[in-house]
C-alpha cells in the first residue's frame, strides 16, 4: 500500500496546483480538485479492503519524528476506528466537489481557484485528524481543519450575516480546540514525567503511561469541551443555527457529514483509551449531555420550519445518540456509535443536498412552509428522499437501525434509566424525518413551487451516497467486523474502570 | 607607586573580535550619519539605506562568525553567548526589515535620511549591548543607548503632531521607566554590594538574601523598569498611543526589536543574577504575565486602528513570552527566544502590509484599508492572513509551534495554570485577529473600480501582480518573506529549534 501521507496530502496538493497553475481557466481548478478527491476516495477504498474483517491494531504506520525537542511524531496509521471514517470523508468530499463542479445547486463558485483550494485543504486536514496517531499532530490537524471552513463560509456563504456567522463558528470551535491544546500538552508533559522526563505525544506510548486520576479529570473536561462543541452537543451548539444557514451547500454537506464525526472519533480514539478513569468518572455527566442533546435536538427539529435547521437539529439529536453509545462504555455501545457515525454522515449529506434541490424547486425558499407538492412531478427525487429519510429515522432494515440498536443495547446494559429515556428519541426521529419529507414533498403545493425531476447531474452526485447507504443496510457486518476489535480494545480500560469502581466502593463499605 | 598607577590606568583588555557585532552597529551609525550629510538627494535616498543594510549585514555576519563557546569580555561587563548571539541575529534581521519598510517613508524624508538610519543603528547597538550585559552598569548603559534614539525615532514625522506627541509621551514614560530601573539597580547594589550578575547571585545564595526586603524592593523596581520597555501590564499604557502615533516603520521596529531587547535582558537578569531568589519573583512575575495577557487581549478587541490593535496584541504576546522567564528553566528560556524569532516574522509581515496600505489608501492604518485586499492584492493579503493566523496560534504556522513550546515550558515548569491562561488569551485574541481576515477576504473594496470586476476573472493568487505591487517591491518582499518564513517554520520548525538550542545552557539553567 502507498504510504498514508499520499492519501492525506494528495487533495491539498491538487488544490494548490489548481490555485497556482490554472490562472486563466475557470474549470480546471474544479477538475483538478475532482481528480484529487477521486484519487483520495480510491486510496481510501483500498485501505478499507486491505483492513479486512477481524483486523486489529495499526496498519500502514508512518512514523517520523517531527519535532524532536517536543517529542512530537508525525505518526499516521489505519485502525479499525478510523478506516471507515476515512472512507466516509473521502466519499463526502468527492460528492461535494462533484456537486460544486457540476454547479447544480447554485452557480459555480466565484473565485474557483481559491474555493477549491480551501475545500481540498479542508479534506487534507480532516483526513490528517482521523489518521494521526500522535496527540499533538491530532490537535494540529483538528485546529487546522477549521481555517478553510472559515474562508469557505465567509467568502462563499449565503445571506448577509455570513461573516458574523463564520466568526462565531470559528471562535466557538477554536475555543474548545485551544483548551484541548493545553490539555494535550499537559498530557504529554505529565506522561513524560513518568517516562523519565522524555516528553511524548505518541498515542500508543501515552496509553502505557496513565496519568493520575486528578490530572485525568481536568484534562478530560478540556478534551470533552473541544469535542462536544464540534459535534455539536446541546449546551454548546450555539454556533450551529447561524453557521448552517450561512454555509454554501457543498460545504455544508462535508461540514455536517464529517466534522462532527471528528469530535465523536476523538472521544473514541483518544479520550477513552488515554483517560479511562475520568471517562468512567464523568460517565453520568456525558450521558446526561447526550440525552439532553437528543431531546433538545429532536424537539427543535420538529418545531423549526427552515429545512436546513431541521436537518441541523436532527444532527444534534443523532450525535447525541452517538455520544450515548460511546459513553455507555460497553463494546456494543461503542460499536453502534462508530457505525452510526458513518451512517449519519452518509445520510445527512444527501439530506442537505436534497434540501438545496428542493429550494431550487420552491422558488429559492428553504422554508418547508413554502415547499410542498414537489413529489408530484418528481417521483425519482421523492424516492431518493424517502430512502434517505427512512434511513435517518433508523427504519428497521437500514444500517442506522443496526447502529441505534447496538447503541441502545449498550446503554441498556450500562444504565437502564438512560436507555429508557433514549428510546423516546428514536420515536421522535421518525416524527421530524417524516415531517420534513411530507411537508416538502406532499401536502399543499407551495406558492412558488415549480417541480421538476431530478436531473442526471444531480443523480450523479446522489448515486454514490445512496449506493453506500443501501450497501451498508444489506451488509452492516462489513463495517462492524472491521471495527470490532479496535473498538473493544479502545473501550476496554474505561469499561474495566467502570466495573471495578462500584465493587471497590462496595468493598470499603462495612 | 608610579608602577601601580600605570597598571591602574591600563584599563581592561578589549577583545575587539568578540565585540565586532557591536562595532558594526555603532560604526555603521557613524558612517551612515556622515554619508547622510552629503547633498545629493539620490545618495540620501538610496545610498544611506543601502549602507545601513550593509552595516546590518555585517553585524549579522560577524554574529555568525562569533558563534562559538561563550566568553565574557570587557572585564566581565558583557557576555557573548548563545543568548546574546541569537538575539543579535533577530535584532539584525528586524533592523533590515525596518530599513526596507522605511525606504520610501515620509519619516525618512522628513528626518533627513542619515539621521533616521543612524539612530536606528545606534538603537540596535544599544539593544545588542543590553542583551549581552553581564553587570548592572552595562545594563543601564545599554538601556539608555536603546531608549534615547528611539524617543527621537518616534517623533521623526516632524509635520505630524501625532508623531511628535508619541515621541514626547514615550520620552516621559520611558524616562520614568529608566529612573525606576536605575533605582532598582541601586537597591540591588545596596543589598548585595555587587554590580556583576554572577557576584549578585553569589551574594544572594552566600548570605541568604533571598527574602531580604531591600533586595526584593530592588527586584520589584527592576521588574517595573523593564516592564515599561517590554510593555508588560500594568506598565503598558503608553504602548497603544505611541505605537499609533509613531511612523509605522518605527512602530514595527519598536514592536519587534524593543521587545527582543527588553525580554532578553529580563531573562539574563532574572535567571543569572536573581536565580537564587526565584521563589520570590517567580509567582509575582507569573501574576504579571497573567495580567498582561488578559489586559492586552481584551484591550485589542474592537480596535479599528490596526496599529493600536497590534500594540495591544504585542502587550499580550509579551505576556505569553514572560511565561518563559517565569519558569526559570532551560526549556523556558529556549521557548521564549523561539517565540521572539517567530514573533519577528509574524509582526513584520503584518506591518509591511499596513505600511503598504497606508501609502496606497487615505484610510491610514484603519482596518477598512484592508477591505477587498484578498481579491485585488493577493501578495499582500496572504502574508497578512498568515500573520494574523500565526499570531492567533493556528497550526501550520510558526505561531502554533511557538505557543506550543511556551505552554510546554510552562507545564513542565510547574505552571500549568499559566499555560491555561495563555490558551485563554489566545481564545480572546481570535476576536480581533479573525475580523481582520474577514475584512480582507469577505468585504468588498471601498474603492470600486480600482480593479475591473470581471465575472470569473479571478484576481486572487495572481502572479501577474497589479501595478501597485511593482511600485513598492520592497514592502511586498518583506511581507512575502516574513509570511513564507512563518509558514515554513510552522511546518519544519527544526532550524529554529537548532537556533535556540543552547540558549538555556548559556544561562546555566537546568
Amino acid at each position: 500500500m502507498p504510504p498514508l501521507s499520499i492519501l492525506i496530502w494528495l487533495p491539498v496538493a491538487c488544490g494548490l496546483v489548481g490555485a497556482v497553475v490554472a490562472i486563466r481557466s475557470e474549470r480546471l481548478p474544479g477538475l483538478l480538485a475532482l481528480a484529487g478527491s477521486l484519487g483520495a476516495l480510491g486510496l481510501a477504498i483500498a485501505y478499507i479492503v486491505q483492513y479486512g474483517p477481524g483486523s486489529h491494531g495499526l496498519k500502514d504506520v508512518t512514523d517520523v519524528v517531527w519535532i524532536s525537542e517536543l517529542g512530537v511524531h508525525y505518526k499516521l496509521g489505519v485502525s479499525g476506528l478510523n478506516v471507515l471514517l476515512v472512507g466516509l470523508t473521502t466519499l463526502l468530499f468527492f460528492a461535494a466537489i462533484l456537486a460544486a463542479n457540476l454547479g447544480l445547486t447554485s452557480r459555480p463558485p466565484d473565485r474557483p481557484r481559491l474555493f477549491y483550494f480551501h475545500m481540498m485543504l479542508a479534506e487534507s486536514a480532516v483526513l490528517g485528524a482521523f489518521l494521526a496517531q500522535d496527540l499533538a499532530l491530532f490537535v494540529a490537524f483538528f485546529d487546522l481543519m477549521l481555517i478553510p471552513f472559515y474562508f469557505l463560509v465567509g467568502s462563499w456563504g449565503e445571506g448577509p450575516d455570513r461573516v458574523k456567522a463564520t466568526i462565531k463558528l470559528v471562535i466557538y470551535t477554536l475555543v474548545g480546540s485551544l483548551l484541548m491544546l493545553a490539555a494535550a500538552i499537559a498530557t504529554g508533559v505529565l506522561a513524560g514525567e513518568q517516562n523519565g522526563g522524555h516528553i511524548t505525544f505518541v498515542l500508543s506510548q501515552l496509553q502505557g503511561l496513565p496519568l493520575s486520576t486528578g490530572s485525568q479529570e481536568w484534562i478530560f473536561l478540556f478534551f470533552a469541551a473541544a469535542f462536544l462543541v464540534k459535534m455539536p452537543a446541546f449546551p454548546l451548539h450555539g454556533w450551529m443555527p447561524d453557521g448552517y444557514r450561512a454555509m454554501p451547500i457543498e460545504v455544508l454537506m462535508v461540514f455536517s457529514g464529517v466534522l462532527s464525526k471528528v469530535g465523536a472519533y476523538g472521544f473514541l480514539a483518544i479520550v477513552l483509551p488515554l483517560f479511562p478513569q475520568a471517562a468512567a468518572h464523568f460517565q453520568t455527566l456525558m450521558l446526561v449531555i447526550a440525552l439532553l442533546s437528543i431531546l433538545y435536538g429532536s424537539a427543535m427539529a420538529f418545531t423549526q420550519t427552515h429545512a436546513r435547521l431541521i436537518a441541523g437539529y436532527s444532527s444534534v439529536a443523532q450525535l447525541g445518540f452517538i455520544t450515548l453509545g460511546i459513553f455507555a462504555l460497553t463494546p456494543q455501545g461503542a460499536q453502534g456509535a462508530l457505525l452510526q457515525m458513518v451512517n449519519h454522515g452518509l445520510v445527512v449529506a444527501p439530506v442537505f443536498f436534497i434540501i438545496a434541490l428542493l429550494a431550487a424547486r420552491a422558488g429559492g425558499s428553504q422554508d418547508i412552509r413554502e415547499m410542498g407538492g414537489i413529489a408530484f412531478r418528481a417521483p425519482l427525487l421523492a424516492t431518493v428522499f424517502l430512502v434517505v429519510a427512512l434511513a435517518t429515522l433508523a427504519m428497521p432494515g437500514s444500517a442506522n437501525f443496526v447502529g441505534e440498536f447496538l447503541i441502545l443495547l449498550g446503554v441498556f446494559n450500562a444504565k437502564l434509566a438512560v436507555a429508557v429515556i433514549a428510546f423516546a428519541g428514536v420515536v421522535m426521529a421518525s416524527v421530524y424525518a417524516l415531517r420534513l419529507f411530507i411537508r416538502a414533498m406532499h401536502n399543499r403545493v407551495g406558492p412558488d413551487v415549480k417541480s421538476r425531476e431530478l436531473t442526471r447531474m444531480d443523480a450523479l452526485v446522489l448515486a454514490p451516497l445512496l449506493a453506500v447507504i443501501v450497501f451498508l443496510a444489506l451488509y452492516p457486518q462489513g463495517a462492524l467486523k472491521r471495527s470490532e476489535r479496535s473498538v473493544t480494545s479502545s473501550v476496554a480500560s474505561a469499561h474495566a474502570d467502570l466495573t471495578t469502581t462500584p465493587s471497590a466502593l462496595a468493598a470499603t463499605e462495612p | 607607586m608610579t608602577v601601580l598607577a600605570v597598571t591602574h590606568l591600563k584599563g581592561p583588555h578589549v577583545d575587539f573580535a568578540a565585540l565586532s557585532p557591536l562595532v558594526a552597529f555603532f560604526g555603521g551609525a557613524i558612517v551612515v550619519l556622515l554619508v547622510g550629510l552629503l547633498g545629493s538627494r539620490k545618495i540620501r535616498e538610496q545610498v544611506v539605506p543601502a549602507l545601513t543594510l550593509v552595516a546590518l549585514g555585517a553585524a549579522l555576519g560577524l554574529t555568525i562568525w562569533r558563534w562559538k563557546e561563550p566568553e565574557s569580555i570587557l572585564s566581565g561587563a558583557l557576555r557573548i553567548d548563545r543568548l546574546s548571539l541569537t538575539l543579535n541575529l533577530i535584532l539584525a534581521v528586524g533592523g533590515m526589515a525596518t530599513v526596507l519598510l522605511a525606504w520610501r517613508s515620509k519619516a525618512a524624508r522628513e528626518a533627513a535620511h542619515g539621521e533616521l538610519h543612524a539612530m536606528l543603528l545606534s538603537t540596535l547597538g544599544g539593544m545588542a549591548l543590553l542583551v549581552a550585559a553581564q553587570n548592572t552598569v552595562a545594563l543601564f548603559l545599554g538601556l539608555e543607548l536603546l531608549s534615547i534614539p528611539l524617543y527621537v525615532l518616534c517623533a521623526t514625522e516632524m509635520r505630524n503632531e501625532h508623531s511628535l506627541e508619541a515621541g514626547l509621551k514615550y520620552l516621559i514614560v520611558g524616562s520614568v521607566g529608566s529612573a525606576t530601573l536605575l533605582y532598582g539597580i541601586a537597591l540591588l547594589y545596596g543589598a548585595t554590594g555587587a554590580t556583576d550578575f554572577g557576584a549578585i547571585a553569589n551574594a544572594i545564595s552566600g548570605s541568604g538574601l533571598a527574602s531580604n526586603a531591600m533586595l526584593l524592593t530592588g527586584v520589584a523596581l527592576c521588574v517595573a523598569g523593564l516592564a515599561f520597555k517590554a510593555s508588560v501590564a500594568p506598565f503598558h499604557q503608553w504602548t497603544p498611543d505611541v505605537y499609533e502615533g509613531a511612523p509605522t516603520p518605527v512602530t514595527a521596529f519598536m514592536a519587534v526589536a524593543t521587545k527582543v531587547a527588553a525580554l532578553g535582558v529580563l531573562l539574563r537578569l532574572f535567571e543569572v543574577a536573581l536565580i537564587e531568589a526565584h521563589g520570590s519573583w517567580g509567582p509575582a512575575l507569573a501574576a504579571l504575565a497573567t495580567i498582561t495577557i488578559l489586559v492586552g487581549n481584551v484591550g485589542a478587541l474592537g480596535q479599528s486602528s490596526l496599529k493600536r490593535m497590534l500594540a495591544y496584541s504585542s502587550v499580550a504576546q509579551a505576556g505569553y513570552m514572560l511565561a518563559g522567564v517565569v519558569v526559570a528553566t532551560r526549556l523556558g528560556a529556549q521557548s521564549m527566544v523561539f517565540y521572539l524569532a517567530v514573533y519577528l516574522a509574524m509582526n513584520m509581515a503584518a506591518f509591511a502590509v499596513i505600511v503598504a496600505r497606508e501609502r496606497e489608501t487615505d484610510l491610514g492604518d484603519n482596518v477598512q484599508a484592508m477591505a477587498g485586499l484578498g481579491r485585488e492584492r493577493p501578495w499582500l493579503a496572504w502574508p497578512m492572513t498568515i500573520s494574523m493566523l500565526a499570531l492567533a496560534g493556528i497550526p501550520a504556522t510558526a505561531g502554533f509551534i511557538g505557543k506550543f513550546y511556551l505552554i510546554d515550558a510552562a507545564v513542565a515548569g510547574g505552571y500549568t495554570w499559566l499555560g491555561v491562561v495563555i490558551v485563554i488569551g489566545s481564545m480572546i485574541s481570535l476576536g480581533y485577529y479573525l475580523p481582520v481576515i474577514a475584512t480582507m477576504w469577505m468585504t468588498p473594496s471601498p474603492t470600486p473600480g480600482s480593479v475591473p470586476a470581471i465575472a470569473g476573472g479571478s484576481q486572487e493568487l495572481d502572479p501577474i501582480a497589479p501595478a501597485a505591487d511593482r511600485d513598492q517591491p520592497e514592502l511586498v518582499l518583506v511581507a512575502v518573506l516574513a509570511g513564507a518564513a512563518t509558514i515554513a517554520f510552522g511546518i519544519v520548525p527544526q532550524p529554529l529549534f537548532n537556533l535556540v538550542h543552547g540558549v538555556g545552557s548559556a544561562l546555566g539553567l537546568l
